[in-house]
């Protein structure tokens, strides 16, 4: 809002002796100069080789950007072989004149902006981002192996591993996390049970519920969905709590007493959810069954003792075991992808919020990526 | 230098059941560096605050540039707010600016100013707290120490206020960075006819550059004046404040001077 009181005027005028007469009033300040920017311009345009009288007895105030302009203009004018004779200068404008000039950077020096080539620019910006990316990926490598080098370390010496740390994170990671997770698998239950209904009703072949709930549930929802919600509430948390500390310089003053930070941070955060993955997606199982049986009831008429029956007779316990096995990959994935991405952050504020974006991002699709391996090695493999 | 810019009075500040101040009073002139000095939780800082608008006392009036700050409305608060600049402790600048957008902002926001100008603007206000030219294009945090207190000066300088608030300005600052900050801040106060209050306990920056200070203690001034003044003041709190070890030979070396 600029100050509604303040206005900067220029006007010209004839005076005999002079070409053009300039008289220059009120208040050359930051909230006002650009009122008369326009009109000076138009001056420079159109006075060459004129001898000009500029009146600034009328300045009521000005400051440094007001004296900036005066001294663009009146340098311009010179520039223009114009003969300038100024009227009315205080001794106040003159200091204030001597100031900005020292202290302006002279335009030789502006002229510093680099070449840019359009047609080349897409270029330079699609190697800025291989190269981005491969550099993200030794990175992030390097990071594996220092974490796995000093979690192979820690197994050797299992005293010195942070149990404190592991239980905390457990119960962040783990039992906060059972209410979404149980809410987000019984949807989840619910939905393919209601689409898989529909479709088995027609052939007469309501009993078939059974195996597409109870195998497509602990085989592949169950730990796809959990380690998607882990990644979005965990992996999320892990990046934020380590880049807050990054930004604390927290993580320096550990390295300076000696404490590796992979040792009491990323360790305790990796291992927390490894135990608990597998047991989310246990607990994901029970609860996407039962919402299964529980429309199978309403919709289908199958009883709760018949398809409990069938479930026993029908999910081969290798299906329960693939799904979990699964979970503790996920876990490094997501552990570790957060962990790096907090680390990453740097020293600004909006750094947090990004990697912290980027993190939940590459962990979500790091564990599809890897759900997708596991079902084609699997299936090769005729398991 | 008689006409006062700030007139603080009778101001009473309470958190819960801590009284910070109760019944603080004292001027401030135009020209001015005015330190306001006090140990640590004498509420010196709390008093800036409440001078610049980001806290609000429980009684008491201060009056700034001819506003009263407590019954004001939120316009005349903005114009206020127009017309002085804040160098705050930790510099403030924003983290995701560079520091010649960090400059530039305010002149971006609240002018009509072609950008060209504003350029020239924030490369002269750069060079004026001191700064390599080069530094614009960095961010807050590849600066050091002293840079960022000089960008954060550069910024509050960057609409020519009349009236600068500085909160302890050398700390953090090696003392051959502390002292020529001192000077600069003597300097630009010179060149710009600023009024300047700064909040500090460096003894040093308050022998170079203070015209006039108060002591903040005991939830009171306990001395207002120009050093000599303060000096003579036979209270104990100033005792303490100027009579220590430090305070004695940093008073010994400027009498000698």
């Amino acid at each position: 809002m600029p100050l509604p009181e303040h206005t900067a005027e220029i006007q010209a005028y004839q005076d005999t002796g002079y070409d053009i007469a300039l008289k220059s009033k009120g208040c050359w300040t930051v909230n006002s100069i650009q009122n008369v920017v326009e009109s000076l311009a138009g001056f420079c345009q159109k006075y060459k080789n004129s001898t000009i009288l500029w009146d600034v007895s009328a300045i009521e105030e000005i400051d440094s950007a007001g004296m900036m302009v005066f001294i663009t203009y009146y340098d311009h004018l010179l520039t223009n072989k114009c003969s300038v004779t100024l009227k009315g200068i205080t001794e106040k404008h003159q200091r204030l004149d001597t100031l900005v000039r020292q202290h302006s950077v002279s335009a030789l020096e502006k002229n510093t902006l680099p070449f840019k080539n359009y047609l080349l620019s897409p270029f330079h910006s699609l190697g800025k981002w291989v190269v981005g990316l491969v550099t993200e990926l030794i990175l992030f490598m390097t990071f594996f192996g220092e974490s796995s080098l000093i979690f192979f370390k820690s197994l050797m010496h299992p005293s010195r591993i942070r149990y404190a740390a592991i239980v905390k994170n457990i119960e962040q990671a783990g039992i906060q996390a059972l209410p979404i997770v149980a809410l987000t698998s019984f949807l989840i239950g619910i939905v393919i049970t209601y689409q898989g209904a529909v479709q088995l009703e027609k052939f007469g072949a309501n009993i078939f519920i059974v195996e597409m709930i109870s195998i497509s549930v602990t085989r592949e929802l169950a730990p796809l969905i959990t380690a998607i919600v882990v990644a979005g509430r965990t992996g999320s948390s892990y990046t934020a709590q380590l880049g807050v500390m990054k930004i604390t310089e927290e993580i320096d003053a550990m390295k300076t007493m000696g404490f590796n930070p992979h040792h009491f941070l990323v360790i305790p955060r990796i291992l927390a959810l490894i135990i608990t993955l597998p047991l989310l997606v246990f607990f994901a199982d029970i609860i996407g069954i039962f919402a299964g049986m529980l429309i199978s009831e309403i919709h289908l008429q199958l009883s709760f003792s018949e398809f409990l029956h069938r479930l026993q007779n029908v999910l081969d316990m290798k299906h329960v075991w693939i799904g979990i096995i699964k979970a503790p990959v996920f876990a490094v994935l997501i552990a570790m992808v957060s962990c790096f991405r907090g680390f990453q952050v740097e020293k600004n504020s909006d750094s947090i919020g990004r990697y912290t974006t980027i993190s939940v991002v590459n962990a979500i699709f790091l564990v599809i990526a890897c759900d997708a391996i596991f079902s084609v090695i699997l299936t090769e493999l005729g398991i | 230098m008689s006409d006062p810019v700030i007139t603080v009075k009778d101001i009473v500040t309470q958190f819960g059941d801590n009284r910070v101040h109760d019944g603080v009073s004292l001027h401030i002139n135009k020209g001015e560096i005015y330190g306001l000095l006090g140990g640590s939780g004498s509420g010196k800082s709390t008093l800036l605050k409440e001078m610049i608008l980001l806290l609000q006392p429980q009684a008491g009036d201060i009056t700034i540039l001819g506003h009263s700050v407590i019954n004001s409305t939120e316009s005349e608060r903005d114009l206020l707010r127009q017309r002085w600049g804040i160098l705050f402790q930790n510099g403030a600048l924003y983290s995701s600016l560079t520091v010649a957008e960090n400059i530039a902002i305010s002149l971006k926001e609240y002018t009509d100013i072609p950008m060209t100008l504003i350029n020239d603007i924030v490369r002269m206000k750069i060079d004026m707290v001191g700064l390599p030219a080069h530094v614009k294009d960095f961010y807050p945090a590849e600066l050091s120490g002293g840079m960022v207190k000089r960008a954060s000066l550069a910024r509050a300088l960057a609409r020519d206020p009349k009236l600068l608030f500085l909160d302890e300005p050398t700390s953090g600052l090696d003392p051959i960075g502390a002292e020529s900050f001192d000077q600069l801040i003597l300097e630009l106060r010179a060149m710009l006819d600023l009024t300047v209050v700064m909040v500090t306990h460096d003894l040093d920056s308050i022998l170079n550059t203070v015209d006039r200070l108060a002591v903040l203690a005991r939830k009171k001034v306990a001395a207002e004046g120009t050093l000599t003044e303060v000096c003579q003041n036979p209270e104990p709190d100033i005792k303490a404040f100027f009579g220590g070890k430090r305070g004695q030979a940093r008073l010994h070396q400027k009498n000698l001077e």
